[in-house]
């Protein structure tokens, strides 16, 4: 049970060889990002701007909430397809929320506060009623969200009474959010310098489009999310707990872990990262939409795979999702910059996940090899 | 390997159990002693696994009584059982594979500690190292502790499993087939742990149906057929002819 002492020459130099070679494998992601910022930013005007950085990052976080909570899912070897349902449904609760109480008379801050709350409410109820099915009924996770996935698309558009988005907005309301949902904290205002929190009221429209963002909100709320729940998986008890359900479900009940309820919170879990990011959609856009997050349903679980999180569970880390995230959002802006037609995104990211899986499988193969050396 | 009269830890009386019209263990007397490797031995059916069950609480015996250390256990919870000490490691050895070793050491009873004083977060490295104490105690050197345990051989992670049990101060380890599917060299090694296991004054339970491998660690063999115990002998006593006679019934 000792690895052979006795290595010859050539087999430690295998071994050296196949580290960095498992090294690659590992951070693959890392480097095919930064890779894809140096070829956009050689080839696309203006891809290299801070302007431009702010907006990939303020475009990246609708998927990347949605991922943060499907990693933790597609880790105890589940997905969340009702997620992208789930966007819409947060934002539509939050936008009548807060319609309805702006409109008989409240304070708009305090309509907001209510509906945002409201909104992320809501979103837990999928993720519950899914958690259920998954651990308690035994639905296999893609029949159980698939379900979800219709129930929730309709009740958002009941809340909607049909329509594309909530109607009705007040004109102040949506200034309040727009001033959130595309504020930033520091702005960079080329010739005049910094400011903090807002834009002087009086600058010219000239120079309005010149304005960088260097730390739009919903960038720094989404960071905070990835933060969290990054901790959480990574470092505490339940992270570990979510590992070994991926990993053996079977050991994890003998071992006295709660499986069922565990993998209830973690069904919450997906569907407060949506949650958060149909609220994050209604503070963007000014408008509650149904159909937020239905595109990015599939991005979402693209990023986790691209990010090295493994489909068959137990594999998987936050920070996977985040890069996987980052690459798809890169890849929307870069081709649009090169005036490609945005068909080809589809393409390019269809082609990104598989080449994600294959490298997985190369690293599972390594390791394997490594270890029978 | 004669001891001077051990006490017995485990007493099973007059186990019955059925199902349905079939008699599944008629009214066995089992017992095993401190240190003591017992060979549980037996054709498909004859009523191992179901004594088994009903000793680490899976099964609840008709009648019968069954008393560990002592105390009477009989139709206990599993947990409270193996809170007590008995500990069955299953042939799929209730591991996280996708995990190393100091993981599967401390499998849901994961050590912590506080970061920055505030957020409790998984202590690894104390987990590791409280792991390789309890692999070194029964002499077994993994190479890498931070490997994940799908990248280690079977033998190996039987070793893990064991190293867990033990940590978890198992009183009575049964083990249900644990050389079943590994090579030859790996069966000589978990052979070797369970003669560790004795020296470590820990018993044993061996359900078996490689005779070689009981014959070369066990300290007697207990043969069921048909739910009955037709042969309780030592070691010395048992040839591979004679055990072979009662498993099938041959007079």
């Amino acid at each position: 049970m000792q690895l052979p002492s006795k290595l010859g020459a050539a087999q430690r130099q295998s071994l050296v060889d196949s580290r960095f070679i498992d090294f690659l494998t590992k951070s693959w992601s890392y480097f095919f990002l930064l890779g894809l910022v140096i070829f956009f930013s050689l080839t696309g005007m203006g891809f290299f701007s801070v302007r431009n950085f702010a907006s990939i990052l303020t475009t990246s976080t609708l998927i990347m909430l949605m991922s943060i909570g499907q990693t933790y899912v597609v880790i105890t070897a589940g997905i969340d397809l009702s997620i992208g349902w789930t966007v819409g449904l947060s934002s539509v609760t939050t936008a009548r929320v807060m319609r309805d109480l702006a409109d008989s008379g409240n304070d708009v801050a305090y309509a907001m506060l209510v509906g945002v709350f409201a909104g992320l409410l809501v979103a837990l109820i999928p993720g519950l009623v899914n958690g259920v099915l998954v651990a308690k009924v035994k639905v296999p996770p893609f029949i159980a969200t698939l379900g979800m996935f219709g129930i929730v698309r309709g009740a958002a558009f009941l809340l909607t009474d049909g329509q594309q988005v909530v109607r009705g907005l007040s004109a102040e309301l949506r200034e309040s959010l727009r001033m959130i949902g595309n504020g930033s904290v520091l702005y960079y205002i080329p010739e005049r310098g910094f400011e903090w929190f807002a834009l002087p009221p009086d600058l010219p429209p000239q120079q309005l489009r010149l304005v960088s963002q260097l730390l739009p909100y919903p960038v720094i709320i989404t960071a905070l999310v990835v933060l969290v729940f990054a901790f959480i998986l990574a470092r505490t008890k339940f992270g570990r707990h979510t590992y070994v359900i991926g990993g053996s479900e079977e050991a994890a009940r003998r071992s006295g872990i709660n499986v069922d309820r565990h993998l209830i919170i973690i069904y919450i879990i997906c569907s407060f990262t949506a949650g958060i990011a149909g609220v994050l959609h209604l503070f963007r856009f000014t408008a509650g939409a149904p159909q937020a997050g239905e595109a990015a349903l599939l991005s979402s679980v693209a990023a986790v795979v691209i990010g090295g999180t493994n489909l068959f569970g137990g594999e998987g880390d936050i920070m996977g999702a985040v890069v996987g995230s980052l690459i798809i959002a890169v890849l929307q802006t870069g081709l649009v910059i090169l005036n490609i037609d945005s068909i080809w995104q589809f393409i390019v990211v269809g082609v990104v996940i598989i080449i994600a899986v294959l490298v997985n499988q190369l690293q599972a193969a390594l390791e394997r090899f490594q270890a029978n050396v | 390997m004669p001891k001077a009269k051990p006490e017995p830890v485990l007493v099973a009386r007059g186990i019955s159990k059925h199902f349905g019209g079939l008699t599944a263990v008629d009214a066995v007397d089992f017992e095993v002693s401190a240190g003591e490797v017992v060979a549980l031995l037996g054709d498909n059916g004859a009523g191992k696994s179901t004594l088994i069950k009903c000793i680490s609480g899976v099964y609840r015996p008709e009648t019968g009584t069954v008393s560990f250390q002592g105390a009477d256990i009989t139709g206990h919870a599993p947990a409270d059982i193996r809170q007590r000490g008995i500990e069955t490691i299953y042939q799929d050895l209730a591991l996280a594979e996708n995990l190393d070793v100091g993981a599967n050491v401390f499998l849901g009873k994961e050590l912590t500690r506080r970061l920055l004083g505030l957020l409790p977060v998984t202590d690894d490295q104390r987990m590791r190292s409280e792991a390789a104490g309890a692999l070194d105690q029964l002499d077994i050197h993994i190479p890498s502790l931070k490997q994940k345990l799908v990248n280690l051989s079977g033998g190996q992670r039987q070793a893990v499993a064991i190293a867990r049990a033990l940590y978890w101060q198992a009183r009575l380890m049964i083990m249900d087939e644990p050389t079943a599917a590994l090579a030859v060299p790996e069966q000589r090694k978990v052979l070797a742990l369970i003669r560790s296991l004795r020296e470590s004054n820990i018993p044993v339970i061996l359900i078996s149906h490689t005779l070689h491998d009981v014959m070369a660690v066990a300290d007697r063999l207990v043969i069921m057929r048909r739910g009955q115990v037709v042969a309780n002998i030592p070691r010395a006593e048992a040839s591979e002819e004679l055990v072979v006679r009662h498993i099938v019934g041959a007079t």
